[in-house]
C-alpha cells in the first residue's frame, strides 16, 4: 500500500503571525514548523503501516511550500515516514487552496500507485478545510474526511466523522482522501533513533516543470481571489478583575452583567 | 437583477437560522434563491419558512437519490444549477460555513472554476462583486477580499447578518440534478442524529457560557448559570478529552469558533487554541482561581475565584432579580 500524507509549513501560532506588504502571510520572517493539525495525518498514516502485517506499506510526506518547508517533511521522517517529496517553486508563492489542490494533485499523480492520501483536518494559517475535499474532486477518489476514528480492512476504509448536527460513520475502498481530526489520537514525537534514522531517508525536491504544471496557473497573480486589505484588530485590554471574598465575586458579576444589560 | 444562490441549512426539512442569515445578505447581492436539498415532503414548509426572509425562487431537489451519500452530490447539483442559469447568473453561491459546506463549496470552486472564499463574517457589496470579510490568524487580523475569478463561492459563518424579514415570492421550481457515480464512492454507512439540549445552538447564541479543567467535571454550575442567561454551553477541549462534554461542545481552533455577545469562561486557562474559538466575542468575562491565568489578559471582566461557589451564587442572584 501506497500512502501520500499531505504536511504542510507554517508559521508558528505562538509567534508574532502577520501579513506581508502584498498582503499574503509573511512565511519566511516568521518561525515555521510541522502544522501541528497534519502530525496527526503523519500519525494514522504511520498506525496504518503498523497495523498491516505481512504487507509492504510505504508513507510518503509531500509538501507544496518554500525552501523552508523541508522542515515539516524533516519532522514528518523523524516520526517515521518513509520518504519526502518536496514541491518547491517561486512561482508558487501566494498560490490559494485552488492552486495548492492543483499542485499537491500533480504531485499524487506523478508519485503514482498511490492508494491513500491523507490530509490534516485544517491547516493552522489558512485553516480553510477545504484541500482534501479539493484533492478528492481533482483525483476524483472518494472524500473520507473529517475522522476521529479510522478503521481499516483490506481496501475498505471506515471512519467515524462528528459533524454539525449529527456523528456518522462514512465507508468508502480505497483508493481514497482521508483527512483526520485532532480527537484521532495524539502524534507520536520522533525518538532519538527516529531522528537519525531520519537524516538518511530520501527527500526530493520537485519543480513545477517537473510535475507537469504550468507556472501562470499558480501563484498570486493566478490567484481567484484577491485580498483587499488586511488589518491588524486592536489587542482586547484587561478589563476589571476582581477578587472573591465572601460571595462578593459573584456580586460583582452580575453587577456588571446587568450593567451590560445581559441581565 | 441576478439571482444569488444560497444553499439551505437544515435538519430533515427544519430551516437553521444561518438560512435565514445568508438569505439576508443574499439580498445586498442580487436576488435570492433559496436551493434546498431535502426530502421532497418538507419542501413545501421550507418554501414557507424561506420566503419570509426575501428568498424570490426557491429550488427543490429531492434528496433521496443523493442522501445516503458525502458531499460530492451536492456540489454537483450546485453546479447543475449554476450551469443552468447560464452567462447572467448566479450572481453569488452562499453556503453556510459548516464543515459539510466548506467541502461542497471547494468542490464546487473546482467545477465551476470559480474563486472561493470561506469563513466569511461579513459580506457587502462592492464595484466588482461581493467583498467579503474575514477574521483570521486567531481573530488577531481582520482581511477584506473579493473573488477575481467565475462565480463568487463564499461560504458564511453564523452569526455574520441579523437576519431581516422581507417578503418574497418564493416561486417553487423542481429541480431535478444528475448524479454521477463518481460521486458515490463515499456512503454514510450510520448517521447518529445529536440528542437536542434545549438550549441555544453554540454558534448561533448571543451567549456562550464554557466550562473547562476547572469545573473537574461538575458541570452543573456552568450549565445553570448558562440556562438564567438563556445561554450555549461550550466547553474547553481539555474538557473534552476528559469525556465530559461532547466533541460538538468545544470551541477553539479544532471546535467552534463562536463570537457571540458575551463569552463567559469558566476553570478554562485561555490557552492561544482556546483563544482562536472566543476572542472576537464582544465582551469576554471569566471565572478562574488562578489570577495568574492568561484568559485574564482578555476579559472585559473577571473573577478570581472558585467557580463552585461563584457561579451557583451568580446564577442565585440573576433568578432573583429576573423574578
Ligand atoms: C492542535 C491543538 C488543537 C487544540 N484545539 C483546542 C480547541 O479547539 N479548544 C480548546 O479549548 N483547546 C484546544 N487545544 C488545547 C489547548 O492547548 C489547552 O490545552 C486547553 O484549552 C486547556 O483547557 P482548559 O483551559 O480547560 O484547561 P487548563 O489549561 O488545565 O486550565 C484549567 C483552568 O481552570 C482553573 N481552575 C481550576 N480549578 C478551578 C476552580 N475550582 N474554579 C475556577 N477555576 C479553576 C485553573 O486555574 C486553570 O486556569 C488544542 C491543542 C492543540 C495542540
Ligand atoms: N501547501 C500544502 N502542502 C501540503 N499539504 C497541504 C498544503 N496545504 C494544505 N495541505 C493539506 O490539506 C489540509 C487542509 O488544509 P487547508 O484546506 O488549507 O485548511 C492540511 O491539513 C494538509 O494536510
Amino acid at each position: 500500500m501506497n500512502i501520500v500524507v499531505c504536511v504542510k509549513y507554517v508559521p508558528d501560532a505562538t509567534a508574532d503571525r502577520h501579513f506581508e506588504s502584498d498582503n499574503t502571510v509573511d512565511r519566511v520572517g516568521v518561525p515555521g514548523l510541522l502544522s501541528e493539525l497534519d502530525e496527526y495525518a503523519v500519525e494514522q498514516a504511520l498506525q496504518l503501516k503498523e497495523k498491516a502485517e505481512g504487507e509492504e506499506v510505504e508513507v510518503t510526506a509531500l509538501t507544496v511550500g518554500p525552501d523552508e518547508a523541508s522542515d515539516a517533511i524533516k519532522k514528518a521522517l523523524q516520526m517515521g515516514a518513509d520518504k519526502g517529496i518536496h514541491v518547491v517553486d517561486d512561482a508558487i508563492a501566494g498560490s490559494d487552496s485552488l492552486a495548492t489542490s492543483q499542485v499537491l494533485a500533480a504531485a499524487i499523480e506523478k508519485i503514482g500507485d498511490v492508494d491513500l492520501v491523507v490530509c490534516g483536518m485544517a491547516s493552522t494559517d489558512a485553516s480553510m478545510s477545504v484541500v482534501p475535499a479539493m484533492l478528492a474532486e481533482r483525483l476524483d477518489l472518494p472524500q473520507v474526511t473529517l475522522g476521529s476514528v479510522i478503521e481499516r480492512q483490506g481496501k475498505e476504509f471506515r471512519i467515524k466523522r462528528d459533524g454539525d448536527t449529527s456523528t456518522e460513520v462514512i465507508g468508502a475502498t480505497a483508493p481514497l482522501v482521508l483527512s483526520v481530526t485532532d480527537q484521532s489520537g495524539e502524534a507520536r514525537y520522533p525518538s532519538f533513533k527516529g531522528i537519525m534514522a531520519a537524516k538518511k531517508k530520501p527527500l526530493e525536491s520537485w519543480s513545477l516543470e517537473d510535475i507537469g504544471v504550468d507556472a501562470g496557473k499558480v501563484g498570486l497573480d493566478a490567484a481567484w481571489t484577491a485580498v483587499e486589505g488586511t488589518e491588524e484588530r486592536p489587542p482586547r485590554t484587561q478589563g476589571e478583575v476582581v477578587t472573591d471574598e465572601d460571595g462578593s465575586g459573584a456580586k460583582a458579576l452580575v453587577e456588571f452583567l446587568a450593567s451590560k444589560k445581559f441581565i | 437583477m441576478s439571482e444569488v444562490l444560497v444553499l439551505v441549512d437544515h435538519v430533515d426539512g427544519k430551516v437553521r437560522k444561518p438560512t435565514y442569515e445568508l438569505l439576508t445578505i443574499a439580498g445586498r447581492l442580487g436576488e435570492p434563491s433559496a436551493v434546498f436539498i431535502g426530502g421532497a415532503e418538507a419542501a413545501d414548509g421550507v418554501v414557507e419558512a424561506v420566503k419570509k426572509y426575501g428568498a424570490e425562487k426557491v429550488y427543490v431537489v429531492d434528496d433521496a437519490e443523493i442522501k445516503g451519500y458525502l458531499v460530492a452530490p451536492k456540489a454537483e447539483v450546485l453546479q447543475q444549477l449554476a450551469e443552468k442559469l447560464g452567462d447572467s447568473g448566479p450572481a453569488a453561491i452562499l453556503i453556510p460555513s459548516s464543515a459539510e459546506g466548506k467541502e461542497i463549496a471547494g468542490r464546487l470552486a473546482i467545477k465551476l472554476s470559480s474563486g472561493l472564499i470561506t469563513d466569511a463574517v461579513d459580506v457587502q457589496a462592492g464595484d466588482g462583486g461581493p467583498v467579503t470579510t474575514q477574521s483570521v490568524f486567531a481573530g488577531n487580523y481582520t482581511v477584506q477580499a473579493k473573488v477575481t475569478a467565475g462565480t463568487p463561492i463564499i461560504t458564511v459563518k453564523p452569526n455574520s447578518a441579523a437576519p431581516e424579514e422581507s417578503e418574497g415570492a418564493g416561486a417553487k421550481e423542481e429541480f431535478a440534478a444528475t448524479i454521477s457515480d463518481s460521486a458515490k464512492k463515499a456512503k454514510i454507512i450510520a448517521s447518529q442524529p445529536r440528542a437536542a439540549s434545549g438550549r441555544p445552538e453554540l454558534t448561533e447564541a448571543a451567549i456562550v457560557v464554557s466550562g473547562g479543567r476547572g469545573t473537574g467535571g461538575k458541570f452543573e454550575p456552568v450549565e445553570d448559570f448558562a440556562d438564567s442567561l438563556g445561554a450555549a454551553v461550550g466547553a474547553s477541549r481539555a474538557a473534552v478529552d476528559s469525556g465530559w462534554k461532547p466533541h460538538a461542545f468545544q470551541v477553539g481552533q479544532t471546535g467552534k469558533v463562536v463570537s457571540p455577545q458575551l463569552y463567559v469562561a469558566n476553570g478554562i486557562s485561555g490557552a492561544i487554541q482556546h483563544r482562536a474559538g472566543m476572542q472576537t466575542s464582544k465582551t469576554i468575562v471569566a471565572v478562574n482561581k488562578d489570577e495568574e491565568a492568561p484568559i485574564f489578559e482578555l476579559v472585559d471582566f473577571g473573577v478570581v475565584g472558585d467557580l463552585h461557589t461563584v457561579l451557583p451564587a451568580a446564577t442565585e442572584e440573576i433568578t432573583k432579580r429576573k423574578g
